[in-house]
């Protein structure tokens, strides 16, 4: 079994298609690892016997030479992507028993490139939070340092324990502030948010819709590749998904960054970032830089208020968004004597608290005499954080930010949501002018947990953040495996 | 000074004077499209509860709007038709209030950047004047669902068909001074709407409806607080609403109160409004651009493209019924009234007598139809048949009167009037030697007449007239007996 799950995604594809190893029985491992590792909490929902009757329809397929990109790949899929006839939450009480009729595009793209399906993967509840606390059915641990209970971070929470820990070959996440990249940095592993507009957002349960993208979490930055080939895609659904076709990242991979230029952003490298994040940053740099890169210390000046203006942004889109969860039509319903009653009563019942939490905030945001104060200047703070991009993006190729300011912390360790919400001040950035970034895991700190390091790339640019990223990861050589992971 | 007898539409007298109205229109209208604004369903009226319902008009998880295409046509259409400002980017903002049969808790609207900006329309009022009324903006938005209360006891059902169907709001200038004046302005927003085909205008069906704004003051003086009054979906409830809501509010400030602004409700019952909703009880709507939609953008040419095939619209199809045809501006302004009207009109006045077409179809259909309670869609005569029956006249073969009688039967048995005149032998008979035979014989029966007549009672000439007809049973030619009588009795 142990070399089977020693394969990542591009391999494992090589040996399916050398027809060396079967999909059924790559798929039984992953199964196997589930059970074995079940006590992280990472998975919601398991799909067996799907999971089966989808190995063996692709080993039909790597036989008589039909077999697609993906063909006979075990993943796990994010609660937030609804899937047709499998139990999708959300991570909430309030979709506790949700079972769509439809399956969102994302997904619908990796069943028809041959994926195979695992099961629903844990997050904080409506993918707020970046802990994965607020998750309706409990938290997932963190299989680093096993025993401490740490968090995986989140909103993916579930989506990076699973690859981290070996119970998924890859998974699907969303990214709205740092929900991919935050919890891949915290688990070891490779989390890349694409462009907003490149994965259609059909199908996949919304919660601030300006800055709502799905994308993978994997084990290197070939198979984050691999799998965004097969995810992204115009969808007119989506009328905010984006009419460009994506070139094949898997011709980048090994492009170099000769001549490159490598932006260091100084309002990156403040205050309470941990010295071991520092001292990997550092590294990181220099790696580049041997690889051929320039460096080019830049300025993103308004990012002091990439935080707040996305806590005023994300909560008023969120309390939009959460308002067809009313207890009428689906989900749960607490009967009472009148309409509003109804909906005091499961929504104050089904709701956790920072959803609850946000709701508020951005009801609070978009009220009539609170508009300009907040949303409107918030829209404008964007629009500043946008152009320190654009320009910073005239002198440089790609932007180089430590992941988090921290690596994982104790779960349970009761953090106000303040303190919480500052382990997205690298990330959110990027979501707020729509740009790609990767997290990929460069080392361990002195507790032996690891460290990610961002790359931000411009709008569209995937290929050349793969190209950057990899040779980060060839030069960080970080090849540790977590404690917690199946065998 | 206050003299009733000369108190115009829109005022009222009170105690203290005379009050004028000040009254402004949202009119809701649907558009003709097949499927809804944001999504593939249908939007067809009278389905079963709950059939044109997709997942998008359900708002399940994860689900998107995608505009439609048609929608905004229609809606670039009618701002062209209003002589309005077209808006080449306009931005879709979400309302947001919470009720069971709006299933995304917000609908979907445009609230500062609409499509269509300021425009106006001229409005022909009953008396024959015309004015002209403001046009504020024009926005598109999605409909909510229905919800019943009725059918069960402590349950309320909801019925999402007409969930997220497209709708043109039209917002009025605060331009409207009386009751008929509003009146005549749904009117004739309606026939636009119309002749564009963007809306089909059925008041009963709720595919046109209005809100209307009602204060009052005196002449000269600002304006007063006004009450808006909801989902009026008749041209006779609107002018009613507006009348009892203006009187109402004039009873209040004669007694030294104020008006509230709140949202009122008419009562058709008692043909009075009452309160729905005050100031303070008003939503919030947190109207924020909404993010799953970008920007509705179009270029000028394709504005142009939708402008140059604008049929012809009332006004100018008014002006040029009175020049190609000859009749009078009234006639004409009834007639370009309804797309039908006027399309039914140039069918049957085409190659004909154009003002004796206008006066059979105005005075002898419309009274027909009116008669026999039928709507203009059923009526049994078509335009080629009464094209046909004016051609009988225009060439002589039969009489006006006869041409009653054959009308009569057209509208019973729906036959051709050729048809008719043939079957009963109508024709008119202009022939001289058969006219001859029928005088002669009149006047072999009334010998002693004639002898009276022929001495000087000139008067009797008419009796001969009239017992020549008579023998002819109405068809002889009255032109020709009277010739040929003059002839006779020289």
């Amino acid at each position: 079994m142990s070399e089977l799950l020693d394969l990542n995604l591009v391999e494992a594809s090589e040996a399916l298609k050398n027809k060396k190893i079967s999909s059924l029985e790559l798929t039984k491992a992953y199964l196997k690892s589930i059970s074995d590792t079940s006590s992280l909490g990472a998975y919601l929902e398991i799909v067996e016997d799907k999971a089966i009757s989808m190995a063996k329809e692709s080993d039909k397929k790597l036989i008589d030479g039909t077999a697609r990109p993906l063909e006979g790949i075990p993943i796990g899929i994010k609660d937030m992507f609804c899937t047709k006839d499998i139990k999708t939450t959300a991570s909430s009480k309030i979709l506790e028993n949700f079972i769509p009729t439809y399956e969102s595009t994302v997904t619908q793209n990796l069943w028809n490139d041959g994926a195979v399906i695992l099961g629903k993967l844990s997050c904080d509840e409506f993918a707020m939070g970046s802990s994965n606390e607020t998750a309706a059915k409990g938290n997932v641990i963190n299989p680093w340092l096993k025993n401490k209970k740490m968090s995986p971070g989140g909103s993916s929470g579930g989506s990076a324990a699973a690859v981290a820990a070996r119970s998924a070959l890859a998974a699907t996440g969303t990214d709205t502030g740092g929900s991919i990249r935050q919890p891949a940095a915290f688990c070891g592993i490779t989390g890349l948010k694409p462009t907003y507009g490149r994965c259609s957002r059909w199908g996949i349960v919304a919660f601030s819709s300006s800055l709502d993208q799905a994308g993978p979490l994997t084990r290197t930055v070939s198979d984050a590749a691999l799998m965004l080939n097969s995810m992204a895609g115009y969808d007119q659904k989506d009328s905010t998904s984006a009419n460009l076709k994506m070139p094949d990242l898997m011709d980048y991979l090994d492009k170099g960054i000769k001549g490159k230029k490598i932006g260091i952003p100084k309002e990156y490298t403040q205050d309470g970032i941990s010295e071991d994040i520092v001292k990997f940053y550092e590294k990181s740099i220099d790696w580049l830089k041997d690889e051929g890169a320039e460096i080019v210390p830049v300025s993103l000046p308004h990012t002091k208020y990439a935080l707040p203006a996305y806590y005023i942004i994300a909560p008023a889109e969120a309390s939009s968004n959460l308002a067809r969860y009313d207890g009428v039509r689906y989900g749960a319903r607490h009967e009472a004597s009148s309409l509003d009653e109804m909906y005091e009563l499961t929504r104050g019942n089904s709701f956790g608290d920072e959803v609850k939490r946000r709701i508020m905030i951005g009801t609070y945001v978009l009220s009539s005499g609170y508009y300009d104060a907040y949303y409107l200047k918030a829209q404008k703070v964007r629009r500043l954080i946008k152009e320190d991009f654009e320009n910073v993006y005239k002198k440089v190729d790609y932007i180089l930010t430590p992941s988090t300011p921290t690596t994982s912390f104790e779960l349970g360790k009761k953090q106000d949501p303040l303190t919480m919400y500052l382990n997205d001040i690298f990330t959110v950035p990027a979501s707020l002018a729509g740009l790609p970034g990767i997290s990929l895991p460069v080392g361990l700190d002195n507790s032996g947990l690891p460290i990610g390091i961002q790359l931000i790339a411009n709008s569209f640019d995937e290929p050349g953040l793969i190209r950057t990223a990899r040779v980060l990861e060839r030069s960080a050589g970080f090849n540790f495996i977590a404690d917690g992971a199946a065998k | 000074m206050n003299d009733t007898s000369t108190l115009k539409p829109g005022h009222i007298l009170g105690e203290t004077g005379i009050w004028e109205m000040v009254i402004g229109l949202e009119i809701h209208a649907q558009i003709s499209s097949k499927s809804k604004l944001f999504s593939g369903a249908s939007a067809s009226f009278g389905s079963e509860a709950n059939r044109n319902v997709s997942l998008v008009d359900a708002a399940m998880p994860g689900m998107l709007p995608v505009i439609n295409e048609f929608c905004v046509e229609q809606a670039v259409k009618t701002g062209l038709a209003l002589n309005a400002k077209i808006n080449n980017v306009s931005v879709f903002d979400r309302k947001n209030y919470f009720y069971a049969d709006l299933p995304q808790g917000y609908q979907i609207s445009q609230f500062t950047k609409p499509i269509v900006g300021e425009g106006e329309i001229i409005v022909d009022l009953d008396n024959g004047e015309q004015t002209t009324i403001g046009i504020e903006r024009l926005h598109l938005e999605q409909d909510a669902g229905k919800s019943l209360h009725d059918q069960h006891p402590t349950k309320s059902y909801i019925d999402l068909n007409r969930t997220g169907v497209a709708l043109m709001e039209i917002v009025s200038k605060p331009d409207i001074r009386s009751p008929q004046e509003a009146g005549a302005y749904v009117k004739k927003i309606r026939s636009i709407l119309r002749y564009i085909g963007a809306c089909d205008g059925n008041m009963e069906e709720g595919s046109l409806r209005a809100d209307c704004n009602v204060s009052v003051r005196k002449s000269g003086k600002e304006f007063g607080t006004r009450c808006e009054i909801k989902n009026l979906n008749s041209i006779r409830f609107i002018i009613q609403a507006i009348q009892s809501e203006a009187e109402r509010q004039v009873d209040i400030l004669e007694e030294g109160g104020t008006i509230d602004q709140e949202t009122r409700l008419f009562d058709t019952s008692t043909g009075e409004t009452r309160s729905m909703r005050s100031k303070e009880d008003a939503h919030d709507y947190r109207y924020f651009p909404d993010p799953d939609l970008l920007p509705l953008e179009f270029t000028e040419s394709w504005v142009q493209d939708i402008k140059e095939k604008l049929p012809e619209l009332p006004d100018s199809l008014k002006k040029r019924l009175v020049k190609d045809f000859g009749i009078t501006s009234y006639d004409a302004s009834i007639l370009v009234e309804e797309k039908d009207y006027v399309d039914f009109y140039q069918q049957a006045a085409n190659g004909r007598d154009g003002k004796l077409t206008a006066n059979w179809m105005i005075t002898e259909l419309f009274g027909a139809l009116k008669k026999d309670n039928l709507s203009f869609s059923e009526s049994p005569i078509t335009s080629e048949n009464l094209g046909e029956l004016i051609s009988l006249i225009s060439n002589g073969t039969i009489s006006g009167k006869i041409a009653k009688e054959v009308f009569s039967e057209m509208m019973k048995s729906k036959k051709s009037p050729y048809v008719i005149v043939k079957e009963k032998g109508l024709e008119q008979v202009s022939d001289d030697s058969e006219i001859l035979e029928l005088i002669d014989q009149v006047i072999s029966d009334n010998q002693e007449k004639v002898n009276e007549y022929l001495s000087g009672k000139d008067k009797l000439f008419g009796f001969f007239v009239g017992q020549v007809m008579k023998l002819s049973q109405g068809k002889a030619n009255p032109g020709v007996v009277n010739k040929l009588l003059k002839e006779k009795l020289k």
